[in-house]
C-alpha cells in the first residue's frame, strides 16, 4: 500500500474527528496525527477554519425580545411576588 | 484518555450579583430585562422538547413563574442563566412526557449515519496516492468580506440549517454553540453522556457548515 505522504491520516478521516479535536477529546497520539496532517494539507486547514467560523456565527444567533402579553402577565406575577 | 477535570463553575460577575440582588428586591426593570434577554432562547429550546409553539409558550411562562418563586432560594451557586435553563429543561421534559413526546437520545444509531462531508468531495479508493484526500478543496473563508460573513442572510441560512436538524442534534447545538453552555452542563441538562453529546454536536455542526459552504463559496474563475 502506498505510504500516505501527509502523515497517515486522510482528509476523510480528519473531517470526522474535527469536533473531538476542538473539544480536546482526541487521545494524544490522535491529536498529533491530526495536527501533522494539517501541516501538509491546506484543504483541511480551511475546513477546520470553516468549522470554527460556523461555531462563531452560531454564537451570534441569540435574539432578544418578548411578546408583550407574555411580558405583561409575568410582570404582574413578579409584582405579586414582591408584594407577598 | 483522561478527560479534563470539569472546571468549577465561574464565580458570578459583579454585574450578575447586582442583577440578582435587584431581582431579589423586586426590581421590575431588572426582571423585565431578564425576560427580554432570555425569552426567545427559552422558547426555541422549549420548542425542541414539546414541538408546538403554543405549548412551548406555556412551558416558558411556567418556567418564569418557577424563577420568580425560586428567587428567594437562589444562592448563586450556578449562574442565573444556568439556573433558568435548568428550570426550563425540567419543565419542558415533564410537559413533553405528558404530550407523549421524547427526544431520542439513546439511539446513537438513529437513521442519521451521514458522513460529515459528502464523500464525493474526496478521492476514492482507486486513486493511487491520495485516496481519501480532498478532490475539491474547501475554500478559505478568510477571503470572504466581513459584511457578508456577519450579514443577515448568513444568519438566516444558519438559522434555517439548525431548524432542519433532528431534535437531538438541534438541542445540543443550541445549548452548546448558540447559548454557550459548557459541555458538562449540557450533559447535565439533557441527561446524556459526554460521548453521546459530542457525536450529536459533531453531526449538527457538520450539517450547518455544509449548509453555509455553498452560500459563502466565491465563484472560481
Amino acid at each position: 500500500m502506498t505510504p500516505d505522504p501527509t502523515g497517515s491520516m486522510t482528509c476523510r478521516e480528519l473531517v470526522e474527528l474535527v469536533t473531538d479535536y476542538l473539544e480536546g477529546a482526541l487521545p494524544a497520539h490522535e491529536r498529533v496525527r491530526f495536527e501533522q496532517h494539517l501541516v501538509f494539507c491546506p484543504g483541511c486547514v480551511y475546513y477546520v477554519e470553516q468549522m470554527r467560523e460556523t461555531i462563531d456565527r452560531l454564537g451570534e444567533l441569540r435574539q432578544e425580545s418578548v411578546p408583550p402579553e407574555a411580558e405583561r402577565d409575568l410582570l404582574q406575577a413578579f409584582r405579586e411576588w414582591k408584594a407577598r | 484518555m483522561i478527560s479534563a477535570v470539569a472546571a468549577a463553575p465561574a464565580p458570578l460577575t459583579p454585574e450578575e450579583r447586582r442583577l440578582i440582588a435587584a431581582l431579589k428586591s423586586g426590581d421590575e426593570t431588572a426582571f423585565a430585562s431578564l425576560l427580554s434577554q432570555y425569552q426567545m432562547s427559552l422558547l426555541r429550546v422549549a420548542m425542541i422538547f414539546v414541538g408546538s409553539r403554543a405549548v412551548a409558550e406555556e412551558v416558558v411562562q411556567e418556567t418564569w413563574l418557577g424563577v420568580i418563586r425560586g428567587l428567594d432560594r437562589f444562592e448563586g451557586r450556578s449562574s442565573l442563566k444556568t439556573w433558568i435553563f435548568r428550570i426550563l429543561t425540567n419543565t419542558a421534559k415533564t410537559r413533553a412526557v405528558r404530550e407523549g413526546r421524547t427526544i431520542p437520545f439513546s439511539s446513537l444509531a438513529g437513521s442519521d449515519e451521514e458522513p460529515a462531508v459528502d464523500p464525493d468531495r474526496f478521492l476514492d479508493a482507486s486513486h493511487p496516492t491520495w485516496a481519501g484526500h480532498w478532490s475539491d478543496y474547501p475554500q478559505s473563508w478568510q477571503q470572504v468580506p466581513e459584511e457578508r460573513l456577519l450579514s443577515r442572510e448568513v444568519r438566516t441560512r444558519i438559522e434555517q440549517a439548525v431548524e432542519t436538524l433532528p431534535a437531538n442534534q438541534r438541542i445540543v447545538i443550541r445549548l452548546r454553540d448558540v447559548e454557550g453552555f459548557p459541555s458538562e452542563e449540557v450533559c447535565r441538562l439533557l441527561g446524556i453522556s459526554e460521548g453521546n453529546q459530542r457525536v450529536l454536536l459533531h453531526r449538527a455542526r457538520s450539517k450547518v457548515r455544509a449548509a453555509l459552504e455553498p452560500y459563502l463559496a466565491e465563484d472560481v474563475e
